[in-house]
């Protein structure tokens, strides 16, 4: 899979995503925002559910560049413990079993579930899902 | 300092108005609220007009009459018709005007708003993941709190079904049927937790307000309906706002917290001296959240409350007498000053069905919206 966008995945093995910290600040935020404020920091693979819903129609386009054929998908707001809150999808695991405050782990999902060679977008599932 | 006073208000009715422009219904108002007032177009010295998406207020002249009449356009976001009736105010203030107009009127297309990440400075693979949908950030905000504080989902539905029980009482209103608490309960998710009931739409409509100082209001002989402090703020650092790529793991307090603090500071009265709210309800968890964010009561005694029916037309603080956003829509320009034509009809008795019990004396308005933005009106009467 390729990442949807640059800058937004280290090139390492397991993939970070990489967040924008404050030179002067330190407050980290993602993505890198490009310019000379920010420099660029691998964040945690590992984080918690800090809340989350279910997009349950499919948005509009554009900008959503997603399949015709809409399915459910998850989507939250993941804390990585002293850096940021990142959104993203939330994979591999039921809709009723989501609940804030779980442990979850960096990986990435096909912007179209049925067509692996769509752009890769940053995803969190449970600690201990199969892969 | 002397007070302004409001002096006339004139509302076009919200919904879907086919034929009539949003230029037309804010003119519509405006005529209605210079009937109310006893005045003429000739008398206004100045106008403020809102609109996000419906052409430029001061188009209106055409309509009203060409006097050469200072009119201008304010664009502000959600805060959009806030701002024109915080201008409006300043204006009469500073001594430079006796009487003057805040107008705001919109006309949305059908669904939900359109976004592009562009417009809002934000990478464009953001949109194409599907995350420039505002109802996402609504639903994620109440799940977090209802976590935080344990407010249950028949709470939001209880909230859904109060603003169409009053709306139906409403004439303004664009939801007039009541509908049943399973009814909204069960109805088609949006965005969990949130069914297709609990979320506002945007439509039409228009406001206008007549504002004047004390001294021309005395001499009109109008009810004295005062304005006494009106607050239009931004975000602090560390606030939850749509379309947040990442948000900061500090947390922060909200452009609510602020405008309303200094607009109960600028009264020199507090939350439980007021006598009816509408409060921001773009669906109904926000009116949750608004209650504690405003100061009428702490996180997570909404549930209580909403269970007890204190915020019902009879009860301790009525919120959304008619129906709020969730049953008269939100057109952004008019939005914010529809609160303040309510509270203006509550506060002289003139509400009907709706009206309040015990001759209410203070009344609040709240709005809050992106990016970030809130504004807040304290009247007395």
């Amino acid at each position: 899979m390729h990442p949807i966008a640059d800058g937004l995945f280290t090139p390492s093995n397991p993939p970070r995503l990489i967040g924008g910290r404050d030179v002067a600040s330190g407050r980290i935020v993602f993505p890198c925002p490009e310019n000379d404020r920010f420099e660029p920091v691998p964040l945690s693979s590992e984080g918690t559910l800090w809340s989350y819903t279910i997009q349950r129609f499919r948005p509009k386009s554009p900008p959503y560049a997603g399949p015709e054929d809409f399915c459910p998908w998850a989507i939250g707001y993941v804390e990585l413990p002293g850096e940021t809150i990142v959104e993203a999808r939330i994979t591999n695991v039921d809709f009723d079993d989501i609940e804030i405050g779980m442990e979850l782990r960096l990986t990435a999902v096909p912007l179209d579930p049925d067509d692996q060679s769509s752009p890769a977008i940053p995803a969190f599932e449970p600690i201990g899902a199969a892969a | 300092m002397s007070d302004v006073c409001i002096i006339g208000a004139g509302i076009h009715r919200f919904g879907r108005t086919d034929g009539m422009t949003g230029v037309d219904q804010g003119v519509f108002a405006v005529r209605e609220a210079l009937k109310d007032a006893g005045a003429e177009w000739n008398d206004i010295q100045f106008a403020y007009g809102s609109s996000d998406a419906a052409g430029n207020p001061d188009t209106m002249v055409d309509q009203l009459g060409l006097t050469g009449v200072q009119f201008i356009n304010v664009r502000n976001g959600c805060a959009a018709g806030g701002s024109a009736l915080f201008s409006a105010q300043m204006a009469i203030k500073s001594g430079e005007y006796d009487i003057g107009i805040a107008v705001g009127f919109d006309k949305h297309p059908r669904g939900a708003f359109d976004a592009k990440p562009s417009e809002y400075n934000l990478p464009e693979w953001y949109g194409d993941a599907g995350y420039m949908v505002t109802t996402q950030f609504f639903a994620m905000k109440i799940q977090r709190y209802m976590h935080l504080y344990g407010i249950s989902r028949e709470t939001l539905g209880r909230i859904a079904e109060k603003a169409f029980r009053n709306g139906a009482l409403t004439p303004h209103a664009w939801r007039r049927d009541p509908v049943a608490l399973d009814t909204i309960l069960d109805a088609p998710m949006i965005s969990d937790p949130y069914s297709k009931f609990m979320f506002c739409s945007p439509g039409e409509g228009g406001v206008a307000l007549i504002l004047a100082s004390e001294k021309k209001a005395r001499e009109l002989g109008k009810p004295l309906v005062r304005l006494k402090s009106a607050t239009m703020r931004t975000r602090p650092p560390g606030s939850f706002e749509v379309f947040a790529p990442s948000i900061d793991v500090e947390r922060g307090g909200s452009a609510t917290n602020i405008a309303s603090r200094d607009a109960f500071e600028m009264a020199g009265i507090g939350p439980q001296d007021i006598s009816v709210a509408q409060l921001q309800d773009t669906e109904c968890g926000a009116e949750i959240m608004h209650m504690a964010e405003n100061g009428f009561c702490a996180d997570g005694d909404q549930e209580k409350w909403i269970a007890e029916g204190l915020t019902e037309i009879g009860g301790k603080l009525p919120v959304n007498t008619d129906g709020g956003c969730l049953a008269c829509g939100e057109p952004i320009g008019a939005s914010g000053l529809r609160q303040v034509y309510e509270n203006v009809i509550q506060l002289r008795g003139d509400a009907g069905d709706r009206q309040v019990p015990g001759n209410p004396r203070t009344a609040y308005s709240h709005v809050y919206g992106a990016p970030g933005v809130s504004a807040v009106t304290i009247m007395e009467i």
